[in-house]
């Protein structure tokens, strides 16, 4: 046994709104710069949808993740020669379009134009190549609320082994969000596949970064993460990914997708896993037995064994105290109601996913539908998402685990309607489900209440210890690229540095004269 | 000192200099730009065509000049190759890999120069040196003629030559008279060849020291800590 920390990630679905507001918090702190304007290191989806880029969880088409080649785990793209063979032109790459051609506004015509009959319009711009864009074709949520025809969005792979068509129908539309980032995956294709090896993962705290220094733009990483969180820097050449917020969470803080999130859908915590088991357990057969297989990696922090080796692979106690009090272990391991985002990938990630109730409500209000005997809350057959298509995202298309989690939080809804209306304890609904009074009485602490210090429970990484002169840091840059930080004169190199001709969001100049062509002069029409 | 004297006495070694130098000083201190600058991001289909072809192309080059011009001679004839052999299978390797490297030469510059995604992110640098090559990529086919009609004169000398004059500059006993005979044609591609080691630490050309081989052996996962072992 070597025990190891993760940090990790729960979403609560059932409480997502779909307001953008971690995928806008993300991109102002992370990815407003040029060459990423394209970048989303967190982005909300709107399922049933292909997402972003397009089709991303098909990896018939995009060769991510892992798969089990005669038995022994590979590159699903190929095993370590042929992918040093694409090295001159990787055929899974996935190309602009794929994500959006990003763009900007001629704003200055607005202030600019001449006095127009008209009202003045700012029209696109590619932000590539400083094109006129005559037409926005695809955006990073273009599918947002449904977007767009059922045609298009039922390529989702989601949708595997169900009857699609139906869906379309108006009356048995259904719809969910699903926020994205990087999952800080325990076995992580992005690392495996890096050939210059600047991917790595950190062994206090899982976070996964790319070193920039050794990034040499091989761009096999791009293809290899099935999740396509991997995205390539244009301007600088060099992969770029989700950081985990890790200046952030070494100081105990949340994540800024998570401290901004409105519908406190986010859960930051540790979880401790046997990182001598990783390669037996993401090799299971069983495509359905992934997620077992993960819950079976994860450690148990109040096993006297596991706090004995714990000792000795150097865990803080603080740490140990922060995976005893985790919000994650019992939303994932305790209480069942979590689930990794398609294991079938077999990186086993780390962010997990409540899945969401769907109640019809007006339809339960009317009398339509069963509901549990206190007829208001619904039955799980009532719901409006198909358990098939949630188990296809989450289970690899096992509907059990789903279901149970699904009636666990209806369960965790009857018990404390009929304690706060009722006045009295209902345990029936809870023998059901499998869940004792205290733990129902917990989920609902930790649910629906969802306070900020049970949400975020996040050890410090003791940089005290760690540094021997810490104010030897004082004066230097925090994030810089390149040599800026330390060099004499920032703007001249002998070598290749920014590019100039391409355009830049944070410089925008007028590219054209602006000419408006429904000028009208005076006296015209008259 | 002549111009001759010159561009092959002296500037193989400012040449080479600063192919080693300037790597080595752009590797210390400007890790960040040190990259192969994919832009495959941007266009996909004719990087996949041209790019392959280039590669496989340009490689076969580089090692085909070095064998050829660096092994000695004596060794060659040690293993039974006779100069009018080691001159044939160089007519036609050159040829073949040449016309390969040319081929996928043409479409990368074509997607350049004509992609407008492509073009708008070019530096100056990436669209230079590419031209630059295929300038002495078009010289070196351009030799291969004069090689055929040396061939079927039966004359291996200037090959030779060429092969003393290469070895006598990694000797560092620089010897330009050993060009005396050889043909205009050969010189400009000389010049043109050395000049890419001269610009190569200014482009993007330095992603060739990277090549990944190490991944072969190493595990697939990399784990990092931020503890350094206390001394």
């Amino acid at each position: 046994m070597k025990v190891r920390a993760n940090f990790s990630l729960v979403m609560n679905l059932d409480k997502c709104i779909g307001c953008h507001t971690c995928s806008v918090t993300c991109k102002n702190v992370w990815t407003n710069r040029k060459g990423m304007e394209y970048v989303w290191f967190n982005n909300v989806e709107t399922k049933p949808g292909i997402g972003y880029p397009k089709n991303w969880e098909d990896q018939e088409k995009w060769n991510g993740g892992w798969e089990l080649a005669k038995g022994k785990l590979q590159l699903k793209s190929g095993n370590k020669r042929s992918l040093l063979a694409n090295i001159f032109s990787n055929p899974n790459m996935p190309t602009i379009d794929d994500y959006y051609e990003p763009f900007t506004y001629d704003y200055a015509v607005l202030q600019n134009s001449p006095l127009v009959e008209a009202t003045p319009t700012a029209r696109p711009r590619s932000l590539i190549d400083g094109q006129r864009m005559e037409k926005i074709e695809w955006g990073p949520n273009w599918e947002d609320d449904l977007g767009g025809k059922f045609k298009h969005r039922s390529e989702d792979v989601n949708f595997s082994n169900m009857e699609k068509q139906i869906y379309g129908e108006f009356e048995q539309t259904f719809l969910m969000y699903l926020p994205r980032m990087c999952n800080h995956c325990i076995n992580p294709a992005c690392v495996a596949s890096c050939p210059s090896g600047s991917l790595y993962k950190r062994e206090e705290d899982g976070i996964v970064l790319v070193d920039q220094d050794k990034c040499r733009s091989w761009r096999m990483c791009i293809s290899a993460c099935p999740y396509k969180k991997m995205f390539y820097n244009w301007e600088s050449g060099k992969a770029e990914k989700c950081t985990g917020c890790y200046p952030r969470v070494e100081s105990g803080l949340p994540t800024v997708c998570s401290e901004s999130c409105v519908g406190r859908i986010r859960y930051n915590g540790i979880l401790l896993y046997d990182a001598d088991r990783i390669k037996e357990l993401a090799s299971v057969p069983d495509d359905q037995d992934l997620y077992q297989a993960q819950l079976d990696l994860f450690l148990d922090p109040n096993d006297p064994e596991v706090i004995k080796q714990a000792k000795i692979d150097g865990i803080p106690e603080s740490w140990m105290e922060a995976a005893r009090q985790s919000p994650i272990y019992k939303l994932a391991v305790e209480w069942k109601v979590a689930f990794p985002l398609h294991p079938e990938f077999r990186t086993m990630p780390m962010v997990w996913y409540v899945p969401p109730l769907s109640p019809v409500q007006s339809q339960i209000d009317q009398g339509n539908l069963a509901t549990k005997p206190d007829g208001v809350i619904p039955s799980i057959e009532t719901l409006r998402l198909p358990m098939k298509y949630l188990a296809n995202m989450f289970t690899a298309g096992k509907e059990e685990p789903i279901v149970l989690a699904l009636k666990r939080m209806i369960a965790m809804r009857s018990f404390f309607r009929s304690l706060h209306v009722e006045q009295k304890t209902d345990l029936s609904v809870l023998e059901e489900v499998g869940l004792s009074e205290d733990q129902v009485r917990d989920m609902y602490r930790y649910m629906a209440i969802a306070n900020y210090e049970d949400r975020y429970v996040i050890p410090t990484s003791h940089e005290e210890l760690r540094q021997e002169d810490f104010l030897g840091f004082q004066g230097q840059n925090g994030f810089e690229f390149g040599n800026d930080g330390c060099s004499i004169s920032p703007n001249a190199s002998l070598f290749p540095d920014k590019r100039t001709k391409s355009a830049d969001s944070l410089q925008v100049v007028e590219f054209f004269p602006y000419t408006p062509a429904a000028k009208i002069s005076e006296g015209e029409g008259a | 000192m002549n111009l001759i004297n010159f561009l092959f006495g002296v500037y193989p070694y400012i040449a080479l200099t600063t192919f080693l130098l300037g790597s080595l000083i752009r590797f210390d201190r400007e890790q960040y730009t040190w990259k192969a600058d994919s832009s495959q991001l941007f266009e996909k289909e004719l990087l996949q065509k041209g790019s392959i072809l280039f590669h496989i192309g340009i490689i076969a080059l580089f090692f085909g000049h070095f064998a050829g011009l660096l092994t000695p001679h004596q060794w060659f004839l040690n293993w039974g190759v006779t100069d009018m052999m080691h001159q044939t299978i160089a007519i036609c390797l050159g040829a073949a890999f040449g016309s390969i490297c040319m081929m996928g030469g043409v479409i990368l510059w074509k997607r350049r120069m004509y992609n407008p995604r492509v073009r708008a992110n070019s530096r100056f640098m990436d669209i230079f040196i590419l031209d630059w090559i295929l300038i002495t990529l078009s010289i070196g086919l351009l030799t291969i003629p004069v090689s055929i009609y040396h061939a079927f004169n039966g004359d291996a000398s200037i090959m030779i030559n060429l092969s003393e004059w290469a070895q006598a500059i990694i000797a560092l006993n620089p010897s330009p008279h050993f060009l005396d005979r050889v043909d205009i044609i050969y010189k400009v591609h000389l010049f043109f060849g050395m000049s890419v080691f001269l610009l190569f630490p200014f482009t993007r050309l330095v992603h060739v020291w990277s090549m990944p081989l190490g991944y072969m052996f190493r595990p697939y996962q990399i784990v990092r800590t931020k503890f350094v072992k206390q001394r």
